[in-house]
This record gives structure tokens, sequence and C-alpha cells, in this order.
């Protein structure tokens, strides 16, 4: 989108320079502290490493799972980790009722938990994004009618939401994106308006719209990019909770379907075998717990990093 | 004053009127529920029979008018598979689900709240730094993992306490601990922010200079005054228990409503579904109309000013 024409190009560049400097001032501290904020906390080591080797494991799972990870083989069922006394080399975290091998399967539902939460996380914060800053800087009844449909959809029953979505279209990866959405956007949608109705008092804008740009400009050009770093923030608090979240859904039957190596699937395969086969639950969910706890770790740092004051919290 | 609160009830009315609409679509999305009432020799006639029995010939917008109606005379329709009225069914539910949730709300405010106070006292020491890790725990572990590890230590190696199903106090055990752990870290988080901001307020300074003694000062004069604000969200967290019951439910075969709303989707049990959506509706809305209440009451500058600001 253009500006419209009739504008000395000088004032625009300068007011874009205003809001720029907005951005940057609140971005650039963040910089400069980020070397020295290791080094500070060096227990981020761990779970940065971690978080490292899941985004690696989950883009290169066909090349380093030995096994495919819907391979059945009755004659090596239930086979403990190979650590165990009846474990074998071929299924080094043992396998399951079908034989399958669980290495293989947590290496590909690596792939699962990073697709879902990257996914869910950009389709949520757009919509949510999007309809914030139109809620922020248009208010009247467009603010009060997106508040609204954010309240009600907080107050709907996720499960039910998802279990009901699951038998009409049959469990899959579009559910879970749209039980994410429906979960998330209003998060995104609450901050990006709370931020933007300060945002739109500030000179900057009211001089962007003392030169007649249009709102929609306004909104991408000037308000938008001011609102980035703090949603980023978000954003990483929510990873934790969208890569549990699909876990949950697959193992209550509501998400990616079998045989699909889910994280979550993997654990409901094993809730039967608890007594006899505990390997089949247990190492699938500590996998989550890993990642998940890496996750939370980072983001909390993120966090504290690019917002001071919650450190003090 | 007046018109701030009238404004927020009239919203929460707007919100459940969009959320009973939604109720009614996403129950109507599941299909058709003569394809399970009905076997596969009902002739066309029976179909008809049947559904116009059951309301489900007329338009959507007609169906939906009269369910309405009905809803707000508390009459939910009756349920497709046990023609019993769908709100006693869910009624029936509902106390298990209760006690399961109390129970959890217990067991997570007796872990968070001495840890919450403690790492606030001791802020940037090892109990500090132990109140994160738990915390930390508490939002990472995938409840479903989480029971099935219990189940796995304490019922089927240790051999202390059943499995699954609902019975004695020995039954609640472990759903509890394992549905209360989810709220754990964020009751902490809320008490021990809220008590850092009391202890460094001047009463505090007062109580200590007049020479009272350290654990008076922390547990009666600035915890008390600490809880106001965990307590006004206490509502919507045990709201947000009781909806993540499904989850606790299912590990542990727990036979409240969550497990309730697994079988009336697999059967397209429409009134049944829709009554649960709506219990849990109105329990949300309500819980943050409460709250809403609850700050003009202890800070009734907030009535008076703009609805944006606690909102924003």
């Amino acid at each position: 989108m253009t500006p419209v024409g009739s504008r000395d190009t000088s004032t625009v560049i300068a007011v874009d320079a205003m809001s720029r400097s907005a951005e940057a001032s609140s971005v650039a501290s963040g910089d400069i502290d980020a070397l020295r904020f290791l080094r500070r906390r060096k227990v981020l080591v761990l779970p940065l490493a971690i978080l490292a080797a899941f985004v690696g494991v989950g883009v290169l799972a066909p090349y380093l799972a030995p096994q495919s990870p819907t391979a059945t083989d009755l004659g090596l069922k239930l086979t403990p980790p190979a650590w165990l006394a009846d474990g074998v080399a071929e299924r080094p975290l043992g396998s399951d009722q079908l034989g399958r091998d669980i290495l293989s399967r947590i290496i590909h539902g690596t792939r699962i938990s990073l697709i879902t939460s990257l996914l869910g996380i950009v389709l949520a914060g757009a919509l949510g994004t999007a309809l914030g800053v139109i809620a922020g800087y248009c208010r009247g009844w467009v603010d009060s009618l997106i508040m609204r449909v954010a309240d009600m959809t907080l107050a709907i029953h996720i499960y039910i939401l998802a279990i009901v979505l699951a038998v009409v279209w049959g469990p899959g990866l579009r559910n879970v994106l749209v039980v994410i959405v429906f979960l998330l956007w209003s998060r995104y949608a609450r901050q990006a308006r709370a931020e933007v109705l300060v945002l739109r008092e500030r000179d900057f804008v009211t001089a962007a719209r003392a030169l007649g740009c249009p709102g929609l400009w306004i909104m991408a050009r000037h308000l938008l990019p001011n609102i980035v770093p703090s949603l980023i923030v978000l954003s990483t608090l929510q990873v934790g909770f969208v890569i549990v979240l699909e876990a949950t859904l697959s193992f209550l039957g509501a998400g990616i379907p079998p045989p699909a190596p889910s994280w979550g699937v993997m654990v409901a395969d094993g809730r039967a075998l608890i007594a006899s086969a505990w390997w089949v639950s247990t190492l699938p969910g500590l996998a989550i717990l890993i990642v998940v706890l890496s996750v939370n770790l980072v983001g909390d740092a993120i966090r504290d990093l690019l917002d001071p004051r919650s450190r003090k919290l | 004053m007046r018109r701030f609160l009238l404004s927020r009830i009239l919203q929460a009315l707007v919100t459940l009127w969009l959320l009973t609409m939604v109720a009614f679509v996403m129950t109507r999305l599941t299909g058709d529920p003569l394809d399970v009432l009905l076997d596969a020799r009902a002739t066309e006639d029976d179909r008809k029979a049947m559904a116009s029995v059951l309301g489900l010939d007329r338009p959507l917008p007609v169906q939906y008018a009269i369910y309405l109606g009905h809803a707000v005379l508390g009459n939910f329709g009756d349920s497709f598979k046990t023609r019993r009225p769908a709100l006693t069914m869910v009624m029936e539910r509902l106390p298990l689900t209760l006690e399961l949730g109390t129970t959890a709300f217990l067991v997570s405010l007796v872990i968070a709240v001495p840890i919450g106070v403690i790492s606030a006292v001791r802020r940037d020491t090892s109990v500090d730094v132990l109140g994160k890790v738990i915390a930390l725990l508490g939002q990472s572990f995938p409840t479903f993992w989480l029971g099935l590890m219990l189940i796995l230590l304490f019922a089927v190696t240790l051999e202390w306490l059943p499995a699954s199903g609902a019975g004695g106090p020995a039954h609640l055990v472990l759903p509890s601990i394992t549905l209360g752990w989810f709220t754990v870290a964020g009751i902490m988080r809320l008490v021990r922010s809220a008590m850092l901001d009391t202890l460094g307020q001047e009463y505090v300074v007062t109580a200590r200079a007049k020479g009272l003694r350290e654990s008076g000062v922390v547990w009666k004069h600035a915890l008390r005054n600490a809880l106001i604000p965990p307590l006004t969200y206490a509502g919507l967290i045990f709201v947000g228990l009781l909806a993540g019951a499904v989850v606790t439910e299912t590990v542990y075969a727990w036979p409240g409503v969550g497990q309730l709303v697994i079988e009336s989707v697999a059967f397209r049990d429409f009134p049944v579904i829709q009554v649960i959506l709506l219990l849990f509706g109105v329990m949300y809305v309500g819980m943050n109309l409460v709250i809403d209440l609850l700050y003009i009451w202890i800070d009734p500058r907030i009535g008076l000013a703009e609805t944006t600001v606690r909102r924003g």
C-alpha cells in the first residue's frame, strides 16, 4: 500500500523515522544486553542446546531416525529399552505393542510438535494481532465487538470444541491448529490492543494522521512495528503451552490420529500397558517434559531480557 | 458506578448469547443424530417421524429460536441417548467433578501459598529458586503424563493407592494431585508478587517497628492483605480446573462431567453437549463478573474510571 500522493516526502520520512526510533529504543537495549545476559545466566546454555536439538531433530527427522516410525515387527513387540535385561540394539528405547521403534517414533514426533507449535502460534499471532490492532486503533463498536468475541471464545470449553471438531472433520492437524488459534488469538488481541491504545496517542501517530495517512497504513507501518517485540515475548511464552496442548489433544484422540507418532498418541498407546511395559508411555512423555521445560526456561529468560520490569517479579 | 455495573452485566449477557449460538451451531455440525438413533433398517418414514418428534425437521433458525426460548426457562431438552432431561444428566455427574476439582484446588493451595509466601520473604535465596523450579515444573508437566507416572509409581509399583475409578478418599488422592499440580505455578506466582508488594507497604514497616515477631508480621499482617488479588482470581482458576478435569478424568476413569463429554460426543448427544458447554460458559462468564464486582468493592475508584483501564 502506498501513501497518498499530495504529501511532502521528507515529512513522511520524518514520521517514519519517529515511529522507527520508538521501535528501536525498545529493542536496541535488549541487543546490547543479550550477550552479557547469557554470560550471567549460564543455566540457560543447556535449555538452549536442547531447543536447538529439538529444532534440528525436527527438521532432520527422516535422516536421523534409525527405523521407520510406523514399521511394525511383531517379533520384537514390547521389547524393553536396550539397557534392560531383554533389550535389543535395534530398539534402543524399546518398542511398543506393534514392535515399532520408540526412538524413531520420538524423533519423528519432534517434527509433529515443531510444525504444530510453529504454525499454531504464527496463525494465532497473525489473527490476534490484526484484530487487536484494529480494535485498539478504531475503538468504539468495532473494539467492543472484537473484545466480546474474545470473551466468548475463552468461555468455550476447549476440550469439547476439540472433541466435537474431531468427530466432524476426523482427527488431524487441522483440528489442532483450529483449537490453538481459538484458544490463543485473544491473548495476542488483548496485548496488541492494550499497546495500540497507548501508542495511538503518541506524536508520531498524530503526525501521520495529520499528514492524511490512511488508517490501514498507520496500523501496518507505524503501530505494528512498535508492538512486535512484546508480541515475540508473548509468543515464546506460548510455545511450551502449545506443545503440551497438541500432545494432550492427541492423547484424548482429538488431535493427530494414530499411527502418526505424535508424542501424545504414543503416551496414549502405552496407557493400558503402564503396569507391564512402562517405557511405552514414559519415554515419549519424558521427551515432552524436557522440551517444554527448556522452552519455558528460555521463554522466561527472553521475557526478562526484553521486559526488565518483569525481572523484579 | 451503576452504569459500570450495568455495562458489565450487559457484556456478560452478550457473551453468553454468543455462546449459545456457537453451542447450537457446533453441535449441529457433528452430523445427523438420526444416524445414531435409528438402525440401518429404519425406513424413510421412520426417519421423518423421529425427526419430527425431536424437532429436527424444522429450519435451523427456528430450531435455534425454540432452543433459546427453552434454555432461558432452564429446559435444555432430553438426551437423545437416554431420553432423560439433559440438565439432569449433567447435574448427576457434576458433584463428582466438583469433588475432584475442590480437592485438587485445596492441594494446589496447600503447596502454592506457603511456597509463594516464603519465596517472597526470602527473595533471591535458595528457597526462592526452589519456588521458581517448582513453578517451572508445574507449567511444563503434561497433565495426562503426570497422571500416568503417578499411577505407575503409587498404584503399580508401590501399590499404595487405587489406579482408577471413584470411591473412597483413597481414589481421590492421585487424581487431585494430578489436576491440582497444574495450577500450582499460577497461584504461587500470584501469591509471591502480591506478597512482595505488601511487604513494602508502610503498615508492614510499622508492624515491624512495633517489635512484632517476624512470623506474625508475615503470616498475619502481610499475608492477609496479599491474599486479596489471588483470591479474586481463585474463582477463575477453579473454573479452569473443572474444565481441565476432562484430561484427568480420562486418565483415571473418573466418572465426572469430563467423561460424560466424551460419551456424549461419541453418541452425538447434542442436548447434553450443549448443557455442558453452557454450564462451563456460565461459570466462566459469571466468575469474570464476580471478579469485576469484587474489584469495585475493594477499590471503588475502578467503578468510576473508564472500562478500558482494567480490561486494557
